[in-house]
């Protein structure tokens, strides 16, 4: 396990969510109404969809093509049509940065 | 004593696979039927048109209740079971293999069937519809890189299975009645922007045309296309849109008008038996007529809503409608009810990306559809938002492209 850089905290806007691509792998990264970061899986377990795509609406990322909903802070899927959890990673901010961290 | 008669559900499509899981999960106890005619478990039914015909996705990826699912919930699922009449004095199905089945409530979600052309020769073994995952399978097999690919209908499933057809290297005509694709339920600005794409990926797009006749000789078919012009093709997809299968309704007495009638809370004109799905015309919002929505959403959320009710909920359906279609990296999507609107307001975004808001006499938006790249699905979504609240946001700053859209719903 290590940490990554993912970018600077101030280049995600509350309640938004970016993507971010490492090691032929691709993430969303979330900043939470109330400021807080998480990270999960780039692609919706439903269609491949990049959630990156999606809108965040409180605690909830929601897929751009097919409204599949789950919570990003836990990875939970909310719903028909998805039913797969997403896996989800943990972050930390280090001097107004964003770090990931993932497998080796 | 004799065990209660149990939970009947008529179909294991979409709306009906997703009653069953639903009975179990709002933690009904007793015995579940679940009656299908295919012979798979419940699946999802967009992907046939799309990456199941591509080969991309495996019907295990869409199966949304696999048998051992079922079983697990304790959920009798019959695949390959046809269900011949329903006796309601009785309250019995009458089944092809011979047997009864007693129903203590009753849900009918049989969904629809492909419209088929009409004076075709069924047994033609070159002209395809698609409505479920064999006829998916069959029209896969003709789908070889340089065939010849006709398609009649420029509606969703005709231009689907272009999209797919051209990824798999095939010829692909689309033949349209119409003076243009998707007339039927996509307003003109956003179904020219789906046909642009066909025509740039090479889809030959044939408006106000008709088929006269198909010729099946030992090279293909020949498709007469009126005014002595023909088209030579290796086969026929025809997607002239689908028929709701009311035929056990109607022979039951049910009350049904293109579709089986039911109230806001799916319940028919008998109170022990309910539909939902494509199967079903509900009663306009507006207190006008009945709609009959075809879409996966309407199909999930109608299976689930019956569900509830089949257990003496009585909640109504509310749903704002929605539906997509995936076409090539172009995502549509359409939400609530534009026909309503008093007007238009269009949120050009680029070329191949655009938003109409429809907007009542208040200026509250009715309805919303857009088409775009996968990103465009945030925009309408929050598009559908402003519908379920009722917004009223400045025409002006929807129309703008670079003002945020989120901010507008606040």
């Amino acid at each position: 396990m290590s940490w990554i850089l993912v970018g600077a905290a101030d280049a995600l806007e509350a309640e938004d969510v970016m993507r971010f691509d490492h090691g032929g792998r691709t993430f969303a990264i979330y900043r939470s109404p109330s400021d807080a970061y998480f990270a999960t899986d780039g692609l919706c377990t439903h269609e491949q969809v990049h959630l990156a795509d999606g809108l965040v609406m409180d605690h909830i990322i929601e897929c751009p093509k097919h409204n599949g909903r789950f919570d990003y802070r836990t990875g939970e899927a909310k719903g028909a049509p998805v039913c797969v959890n997403l896996k989800t990673y943990p972050v930390k901010l280090e001097a107004g940065r964003i770090m990931i961290e993932l497998d080796d | 004593m004799a065990a209660a008669a149990p939970l009947v559900i008529v179909g294991a499509g979409q709306a009906g696979g997703r009653a069953a899981l639903t009975l179990r999960a709002e933690g009904y106890r007793g015995a579940i039927l679940l009656l299908g005619e295919e012979p798979d478990p419940p699946y999802e039914r967009p992907p046939l048109s799309k990456g199941f015909l591509t080969g991309e996705r495996s019907l295990a990826s869409f199966t949304f209740a696999t048998t051992e699912a079922l079983a697990e919930a304790g959920i009798d699922f019959r695949p390959g079971c046809r269900v011949l009449a329903i006796d309601r004095p009785a309250k019995q199905l009458r089944l092809a293999d011979g047997g009864a089945i007693a129903y203590a409530k009753l849900l009918l979600a049989t969904g629809r069937a492909a419209r088929p052309l009409p004076g075709a020769q069924a047994d033609e073994p070159r002209i395809f519809c698609l409505r479920t995952r064999a006829d998916a399978d069959q029209l896969r097999a003709a789908l070889r890189p340089g065939a010849r690919l006709a398609i009649l209908g420029g509606g969703f499933i005709g231009l689907e299975v272009a999209a797919s057809a051209m990824a798999l290297g095939c010829a692909v005509t689309v033949i349209e009645l119409a003076p243009a694709l998707l007339s039927r339920c996509v307003p003109a600005p956003l179904a020219a922007i789906l046909a642009a794409r066909h025509q740039a990926a090479g889809v030959r797009i044939l408006l106000g045309t008709g088929l006269q006749a198909v010729m099946a000789t030992e090279q293909g078919l020949s498709l007469d296309l009126g005014g002595g012009r023909r088209l030579e093709a290796d086969a026929l997809l025809v997607g002239i849109g689908a028929v709701p299968r009311a035929e056990l309704a109607v022979a039951a007495g049910l009350a049904t008008d293109q579709g089986i009638l039911v109230d806001a809370r799916l319940q028919t004109s008998d109170p022990d038996i309910f539909a939902a799905g494509d199967v079903c015309a509900l009663p306009d919002p507006s207190g006008n007529g009945h709609v009959r929505l075809e879409a996966w959403q309407n199909a999930d959320r109608q299976g689930a809503l019956a569900a509830r009710n089949l257990l003496g909920a009585g909640l109504s359906y509310v749903e704002l409608p929605w539906f997509w279609s995936d076409q090539y990296e172009l995502t549509l999507q359409i939400a609530g009810w534009p026909a309503r609107a008093a007007r238009t307001v269009t949120r050009a975004i680029a070329a191949d990306a655009c938003i109409l808001f429809h907007l009542d006499e208040q200026g509250r938006v009715l309805g919303a559809g857009g088409v775009g790249p996968a990103g465009l699905g945030r925009d309408l979504r929050l598009a559908q938002l402003m519908i379920e609240r009722a917004a009223r946001p400045d025409p002006a700053a929807v129309a703008d492209p670079t003002r945020g859209l989120k901010t507008l719903l606040r």
